[in-house]
């Protein structure tokens, strides 16, 4: 039924040739579209990737102020303990340097009281050498006397006699020893 | 077609295969549309495709403004996908063609071409619309004249008449005796057919899917019939598989729109050489 008019329409309307109306439309339809997101709403987001980068460089910037000072944290700790080592070491060395020096020090004084102690005994025994040397000539003498006035005195003829008299001498002698001691 | 105010569909519905009624093929009657308001035959009328172009307008003004209005730093998802089909264009478009430093005063124009042109192509698919706006010549026509008004202009901006000129003409001195034919083909190339095929790409692209849409889908109902039916069931696959098809054919012909433009603007900003 409509045959006719679709083949008048169809030489009527070239499918590249624009109307006006549609245009006018096309235009306003676009101008809107472009007017509303020109206008505010992509300013609107660019604002907030602005601010959104700015938190994510901010953030990193922080992290990076954070490592920085844990670093030099880190450092200064190492630092101190090295110079805790350090000191340490010294401390020990100089111990062990005192102590060198004492036992050297106790040492010589040791050896020199041994000394002395060895010294005074080789005095006291010599003096006591002497002093013995000295009563043991006295009684000799004494003895070598008084054995020979007795010896002198007794008669000679008997011998049992002067036997016991020899016994009795040495007797005292012993008497005399045993009280001396 | 006629003013038949019952007649919502693009083809009769009581044709069928077998019935002695011959297959009404989809034709250039079918980009054609009674107003709905206003008469035809003076330039006072509103239809179909006007209203579709403006409710699409609204619906991506719509869009991006629930998703832009109060954007947050951290955003929600709304705003998670309107920012990633901004960034998509600003980055992956504009700045990768003209230049971050030059190309920044372009992104609003140029996110708002893309937005729009997929939102008319895919009227094509949405349910009740089902017609891609862009497949009457007046929409891109409008688009290709603003991008041409703009790169034109700038190109004498930026480089003078004598520049502009040298510009359009693709001056060389080193082409020697055949200068003046290939200036004569390069300005012809570059002034009247390069925003010709601009606007007829995109106006091509859309006619051709809609049009094997519509094959597919009168067929389907044509074919329903008698031992046609099996045949239908195919034609109704295709129909299926074109959707999807056009779907991908939609975005994929914005992005080439804006991503010409974007040519179109390098060029006047770029020296010539």
């Amino acid at each position: 039924m409509s045959h006719l008019l679709i083949l008048a329409a169809e030489e009527k309307e070239n499918p590249l040739i624009p109307p006006i109306p549609e245009l006018v439309i096309g235009l306003l339809a676009f101008v809107i579209v472009f007017g509303f997101l020109a206008w505010k709403l992509l300013p609107n987001i660019n604002k907030v990737l602005e601010q959104r980068r700015e938190a994510i460089e901010g953030g990193i910037e922080k992290a990076e102020a954070a490592q920085t000072e844990a670093q030099s944290v880190l450092e200064q700790y190492k630092a101190q303990l090295a110079e805790a080592r350090h000191e340490a070491a010294r401390l020990r060395q100089e111990a062990q340097e005192q102590g060198a020096t004492l036992i050297a020090e106790m040492r010589a004084e040791g050896q020199r009281q041994r000394d002395e102690i060895v010294a005074a005994g080789h005095t006291q025994i010599e003096a006591d050498r002497k002093a013995a040397a000295q009563s043991l000539r006295q009684d000799v003498g004494t003895l070598a006397t008084d054995l020979a006035g007795k010896l002198v005195g007794e008669s000679l003829e008997d011998h049992a006699r002067q036997s016991r008299v020899i016994d009795r001498f040495l007797s005292e002698l012993e008497e005399k020893a045993e009280a001396a001691r | 077609m006629s003013a038949d105010p019952t007649q919502v569909l693009a083809f009769e519905t009581d044709c069928h295969i077998f019935d002695g009624c011959g297959f009404p093929a989809p034709g250039l009657h079918s980009f054609l549309f009674e107003p709905l308001w206003g008469d035809g035959d003076s330039n006072l009328y509103f239809n179909k495709t006007m209203l579709l172009a403006l409710l699409g307008s609204l619906v991506i003004v719509g869009f991006f403004w629930a998703a832009f209005r109060k954007p947050k730093v951290v955003p929600g998802k709304l705003q998670m996908v309107a920012e990633a089909g901004y960034d998509f264009v600003r980055r992956g478009v504009v700045y990768e063609t003209i230049g971050k430093k030059e190309g920044e005063k372009y992104v609003p124009l140029v996110v708002s071409l893309f937005f729009f042109i997929w939102m008319m192509n895919l009227w094509s698919i949405i349910p009740v619309a089902q017609f891609p706006v862009t497949a009457i010549i007046s929409y891109p026509a409008v688009l290709a004249g603003i991008v041409y008004i703009i790169w034109v202009s700038l190109t004498f901006k930026r480089h003078g008449f004598v520049g502009a000129f040298k510009n359009f003409s693709g001056y060389d001195k080193s082409l020697g005796p055949v200068l003046p034919l290939a200036m004569l083909i390069e300005l012809l190339s570059n002034l009247i057919v390069r925003p010709f095929t601009h606007a007829v790409r995109l106006f091509a692209n859309m006619f051709a899917g809609h049009t094997l849409l519509l094959l597919f889908t009168i067929a389907s109902w044509y074919l329903l019939n008698g031992v046609g039916i099996a045949y239908a069931g195919v034609s109704f696959i295709m129909v299926i598989v074109m959707t999807a098809f056009e779907l991908f054919i939609q975005a994929l012909q914005a992005y080439v729109f804006v991503l010409l433009t974007c040519t179109f603007i390098q060029g006047a900003l770029a020296e010539h050489h």
